[in-house]
Order: C-alpha cells, then structure tokens, then sequence
C-alpha cells in the first residue's frame, strides 16, 4: 500500500471576482480586498484527489503538507475532510518571504522527516504566483524522479503510470517509486467532502513544524533562501475601449456586429 | 561562474522543424546578444537533426550546440536534464532560455535546481539593465492580474518565455554561424520516468495556435450543445474553436481546446469570446489576439474591458443571426 505525501498552499480565493485583488506597488505584493476567501489552491486540491483515488484503489496512507502562515484552520484541513490521514504545517518566521527555491527546500526537509513515501504529489502550479517550480523542485532536492502536469495517476505492480498532458494530447510514462508528480486540472473535479469527513478532520489533530523541527538551515529558508529578486510589481495598463454594439433586438445586434467587422475589415 | 558569457537557447524542434517558440526565442534571444555585445546560440537537441542547425543560423543563432542522439528522439525529463546540464557547462551562457511550453515547464525547473540558479516562468518581456546588465524578466502573477519583474544574481540567469510574446526575424540564409557537435554522454539507464506512449487528442480542421479567426466558448455556453454553433460560425469564418477551462474541466469538449494561462496561448487577428467571463487566467491565453469581439449577457463581465467591440445579450439569439449575416457578407 503507497505512503503519499502531497503537499499543499492555501492562498486567496483565485476565482474571486477581477478587481478584487489590489497591488501594492509599494511594498511589491498583491493584497485581497476584505471578504476574499482564502481556498486551499485548486490545483493542490487536485494533487490531493489524486492521492485519494489512489487510496481508493489500493489503499495506503496520505500526509498532507503546508508551509505557510495565518492559516485558516477550517480552509486548510479541507484535504483531512476529503479523506487525507494527516496534516502538517510548516510555520516559522524564518519561512516568511519564501520563493520557489526556499519553499522546495523546506518542503522537501519536511518530507525527509515525514520519512517513507513512495509518491510525492504537488499541484502543477500555484494559482497565486503560478510559478510551477515547487514540485521539481523538491524531486530534484530529494533525487527522485519526477512527472509535471498529470491528467491520471494510477498504481500498478510497483511502477506508476502517469498520464501527462502536451500541448497535442498526452504523454504516457511509467516510473518506478520514489517518484513526484504534479497534478494539472485535466484530472478531473476533486471530491466534496462529506459531512462525517469534516466531522472527523475538525477532530483531528494538526502538528506544526518549525524550521529547527526538520533540521532545516536557516540560510536556506525564506527571504534568506530566495534565489531571484523581486524588483516591481505593478499592474499591466490595458487601452482597449469596447465599442458596444446596439440594434432593436438580440438577433438585430447579431447583425449589426457582422457588418461592424466588415467595415473593421476583419471579415 | 563570473566568465559566463552570451544568450543560450535550448531549442525545441516539433516534426523535424524547429519549433514555433524556438524561432521567437531567436528573435527576442538575438535582441538581448546584442544589448549585451555578447553572443547568441541555441541547443538544438533530438535524433536526426539534419539542417536545421543552418536554420536556426539563418534565424539569429551565432553558434548551434547539435546534440544528436538516438535517446533524444522524445522529450524524457531525464535524458534532457543531462544532455543541457553538459550543453551549458560547455556554453557557459549568463543567460539560458527556454520556451514556456510543455518541454520547459518540466525541464527549466528541475535544471535551475541543479545549477543552483533560479528561473523565471512564463516571461513575457526580457530585457537588459542598461546599467548593471542584468537580466529583467518581467512574468504575469495571479493569473495575469499583476506583473511581476524578477532579476536574479546566480548565473545563468534564466527564463522561460511565452509562446507568441517574441517576434521571430526574417530569415536570412547569408548569415554565418558556427556548428559545433556535442556527444550526449548519455545512456538508456538514466532514463528513470520512462516515456511508453504518445496519444494525439489533436481538434480536426485548423491548429487553435495557427489559426487567424478563433471563435471561444465557455461555461455560460451551458453545455455541449452550443459548441457546434461556434464550429458552424468558425467554418464560415475559416477559423477554430476554443474555449476556456471550465467546458473542458466539465468534458464538453477536449482538453486540447482549453486557451489561457494553463491551457494554450492564441493570438489571431479575430478573437471572438462567446458567454465567457474573461478571467485573467483566460485572458492570459489570448490577450494578444489583435481584434476581441466579447458576446455576454453579463455588461460587467472582465471580458468588455480588453475588447473592441462587445454585444450584450443572449448568445442564443445573438449567434446565429450574426452567423448568417457573416455567412453572406463573406460569399456576397
């Protein structure tokens, strides 16, 4: 039966409406208007619904993963509800300002500590800073192999076949265990937790780990352990003014949009 | 690594071409040789490569590193982590590009890890720092929401760039360069994620990415049914449809057709979205398109505010009459 870890971020609501996340250009981050939820991210939601159709068919054991700070305990134990069997969170000082580098560090010196797993599943990307560097970067850490953007991930006979989508279809691999994979949305919609689910994670109980608890190197973490520099961030200016189209009625204005183009020349 | 030196491409070749993406990383690579003073060349690496290293010449490269190899034949993560972890070794570059394409989304990750360097992902504009000439790689956050501009002080400095956001150049056939082999070193053990099959889901009619007229659905489409519309507008339109993620989370249509920022990136002169939002994720797939013709009940919808010309109403009514009126247009 695979041990799994998957590991996961909880970021503001990616789906809320446009606008609702404001730029501080000043301090370079990104600030949710009040009343943006925070959700655990779609695609790790995915990651961990993969574990779980795993566990379905084999059975086996799922731990799930968090580095963060100001959790929501009730946003973050969402993976326990759906059925995972542990969390654990990352949470330190010495983890704020984490980039792609320093989150893959601490992340995999927590899977280290975790001690055996045969597959390690992240979200293709975060749905915030949508770098999409987190999972390699742990299976390059851990010296494992790794397979990025998976529409299905089944078990067979020890080896793991991953369905991995491309731009004209998808890519079968097989791999042996240890192996990472990410998880992309092609997989499918992730589970509703029932309410016995929710019932039993509230119940549960939720360790937190600081950097000195996975043995981590403080120089390697955070701020400290960022690999690039953040030098802007502001909000790309868009010039395009919609010209709406009017007419007596809907099919009228269906109308009036073809002879529009064709005066654009574009038809 | 203080003698790094010049623009390294990793290339991508795609049936026995040089890949779209690479001929635009030649153009926006060549741009960037030239703010420094300093060189550009490409990796070309895969099986039976024949001429397109002169190709790649004519296109900007300086030099081409050919790694031609039967175990290159497909993209495995790690036969490429090996073969451009020894090409850039040799090269030495202060800045490695690569395509932000299914390739490099795997590959750059794993090889910034090993080089002890960062990446930037899905860059959309590079440039040199006139002053420190370091490497400013300016990429979409929260789904194209924000931009963020990052610099890095490992060398190579790298980034991988988005499809469409660099302009190949003219081939020039004139243009000299040099070719210089390098042997993969590499054997059929390293290959741990072993790929065993290739499945094409590929839409029939014309490619979304090349196509001059897309016509684009989503989730107010309400399901299936109403795709075979916008085929029937995008046939009269010589066009291909697309659409955005939630029909083809719901399987509606093929996640081949997904456009945006985790699906693929289009740029016609025609972009016609149809009772979809226009979520900066989607946008981030098509917001180059030259002309957005946006069709939604909703006057509020994010879809309005890129588009030149928008309607306000119900697709159903509004949709076949404008099909029918570019239908005889087009053949009066």
């Amino acid at each position: 039966m695979p041990n799994m870890i998957v590991c996961v971020k909880q970021i503001a609501d990616p789906e809320a409406p446009a606008g609702s996340l404001k730029v501080d250009e000043a301090a370079k981050k990104v600030v949710p208007a009040a009343g943006v939820a925070q959700v655990v991210s779609p695609f790790d939601e995915q990651a961990v619904e993969a574990a779980l159709r795993i566990k379905d068919a084999l059975g086996g054991k799922i731990t799930v993963l968090s580095l963060g700070k100001d959790f929501v305990m009730d946003v973050i134990r969402k993976p326990l509800a759906m059925g995972a069997d542990e969390l654990i969170l990352l949470q330190d000082p010495a983890f704020d300002g984490s980039d792609s580098c320093s989150t893959a560090y601490a992340l995999a010196m927590a899977i280290k500590k975790v001690g055996e797993y045969d597959i390690v599943f992240c979200g293709r990307q975060a749905a915030d800073w949508d770098a999409g560097q987190v999972g390699s970067g742990i299976a390059e850490l851990l010296g494992i192999p790794c397979v990025t953007v998976a529409k299905k991930v089944e078990v067979a006979d020890g080896t793991v076949k991953v369905e991995r989508v491309v731009s004209d279809g998808y890519e079968v691999i097989d791999v042996s265990t240890p192996v990472l994979v990410t998880v992309s949305n092609e997989l499918g919609e992730p589970r509703y937790p029932k309410l016995k689910g929710i019932m039993a994670a509230a119940k549960k109980e939720v360790p937190t780990w600081s950097a000195s608890d996975i043995g981590a190197d403080t120089s390697k973490l955070g701020a400290a352990g960022a690999c690039s520099t953040l030098l802007k961030l502001f909000v790309p200016v868009r010039e395009a003014k919609c010209e709406m189209i009017e007419g007596e009625n809907a099919e009228d204005m269906g109308a009036n949009l073809a002879l529009k183009l064709r005066e654009a020349k574009l038809i | 690594m203080a003698d790094n030196k010049g623009v390294l491409i990793l290339g991508e070749i795609a049936e026995g071409k040089l890949a779209a993406i690479t001929t635009e990383m030649l153009g926006g690579g060549r741009g960037l040789a030239d703010a420094l003073g300093e060189e550009l060349s490409v990796a070309l690496m895969g099986s039976s490569i024949g001429d397109l290293a002169q190709e790649a010449i004519a296109l900007g490269a300086d030099k081409v590193y050919v790694v031609d190899d039967p175990l290159l034949k497909d993209y495995q993560t790690d036969s490429f982590i090996a073969v451009a972890e020894r090409v850039i070794k040799e090269a030495s570059p202060s800045i490695v590009l690569m395509g932000q394409t299914a390739m490099g989304r795997d590959l750059a990750p794993r090889l910034a890890f090993r080089l002890n360097t960062a990446v930037s992902m899905d860059c959309v504009e590079l440039a040199i720092d006139p002053d420190t000439k370091a490497l400013l790689q300016t990429r979409p956050v929260y789904g194209g929401t924000a931009r963020a501009v990052f610099t890095t002080d490992a060398r190579p400095q790298m980034a991988t760039v988005r499809p469409k956001a660099m302009d190949p150049l003219e081939a020039d056939s004139s243009r000299k360069g040099e070719v210089v082999a390098v042997a993969a070193g590499i054997d059929a053990s390293i290959i741990k994620a072993k790929l065993v099959e290739k499945v094409k889901e590929e839409v029939e009619g014309i490619k979304l990415e090349d196509a001059e007229v897309v016509v684009c659905g989503g989730r107010g489409l309400g399901g299936p049914e109403a795709f075979q519309e916008l085929e029937a507008l995008a046939k009269v339109m010589g066009g291909a449809v697309g659409a955005t993620r939630p029909p083809c989370d719901n399987g509606w249509v093929p996640a081949a057709m997904q456009i945006g920022l985790t699906g693929k990136i289009v740029s016609p002169t025609l972009y016609i979205g149809i009772a979809l939002s226009g979520s900066s994720q989607h946008m981030a797939g098509c917001s180059g398109s030259k002309n957005i013709v946006a069709i939604n009940k909703d006057p509020e919808a994010n879809v309005f505010k890129e588009a030149r010309f928008g309607v306000v109403g119900d697709f159903k009514k509004i949709l076949p009459a404008f099909t029918e009126k570019v239908k005889s247009l087009i053949s009066g």
